[in-house]
């Protein structure tokens, strides 16, 4: 490692422990600027993964799955529904006679589970209060800073067929 | 002026790291910054902004190690004068 320090007739306990006061502030803001240095690149680091990640990950393909008979969801009532996988819990709206929405159903602020509130005509999240509107799922109100991700719907007949998920 | 009355070596290298700190500590706020927004734009499926993200990211990181050379240096023109 003697790439790393200058030529110096002291030993190195001695350069970095000083024994007087302004040698050690002096010691300990160095410190710190090889410290910030690190972390800037800690950060540059983060926005290449997040760079590669956009680059490289594949569009995830969802499966085509029956949610639900169009007759059995009264107007204005909600059907809890998993969808693509077990783990992800949906939530399905009737909003008038022939139209249906559904979003996923964890909140984008932490994850909460968000309910349908009939009264308010919004998507509620409990936790922190957070509001999403039933038309397109955006935020209307509280800490969330995305939309909720929408199931895109297809109707097959009498059933209510999911067929994806838009972010 | 009498040598005696001139600022030591340890606070002139003092003041220089003291100023590449704080302009080192406002870029890093800046990458701060600039992460959490690309990772939330990423995570709402906007995939065009990580690009941008990552190339003004790298150029403050050099902006940081350029102004780390430049404490390295103050740090050894330092070491030199209160050895010799």
């Amino acid at each position: 490692m003697s790439w790393l320090r200058r030529d110096s007739n002291q030993p190195l306990w001695k350069e970095e422990f000083p024994v007087r006061t302004a040698d050690e502030r002096y010691v300990t803001r160095r410190q710190l600027t090889k410290f910030l240095v690190l972390t800037s690149l800690g950060m540059f680091v983060g926005n290449l993964w997040i760079l590669f990640r956009s680059l490289f990950q594949k569009m995830p393909s969802y499966p085509s799955a029956t949610i639900a008979q169009l007759d059995d969801l009264p107007i204005g009532q909600v059907k809890l529904f998993a969808y693509p996988n077990a783990e992800d819990h949906c939530i399905l709206i009737r909003t008038t006679a022939e139209e249906y929405v559904a979003y996923s159903q964890k909140c984008t602020h932490l994850s909460c589970a968000v309910y349908y509130s009939q009264e308010n005509n919004c998507l509620e999240c409990p936790c922190h209060r957070g509001f999403f509107s039933v038309e397109n799922g955006k935020v209307l109100e509280g800490p969330p800073s995305r939309p909720l991700p929408r199931v895109i719907l297809e109707k097959h007949g009498s059933q209510l067929v999911a067929t994806g998920m838009r972010a | 002026m009498n040598s005696s009355h001139e600022t030591p070596p340890q606070n002139r290298g003092l003041t220089a790291i003291a100023g590449a700190m704080s302009l080192i500590v406002v870029l890093l706020v800046v990458q701060v910054w600039l992460l959490s927004a690309a990772l939330e734009s990423f995570l709402a499926g906007n995939r065009k902004s990580a690009m941008p993200a990552a190339v003004v990211s790298g150029l403050m990181f050099l902006a940081c190690l350029a102004l780390y050379a430049f404490v390295d240096r103050v740090d050894s023109q330092v070491r030199q004068s209160t050895e010799s």
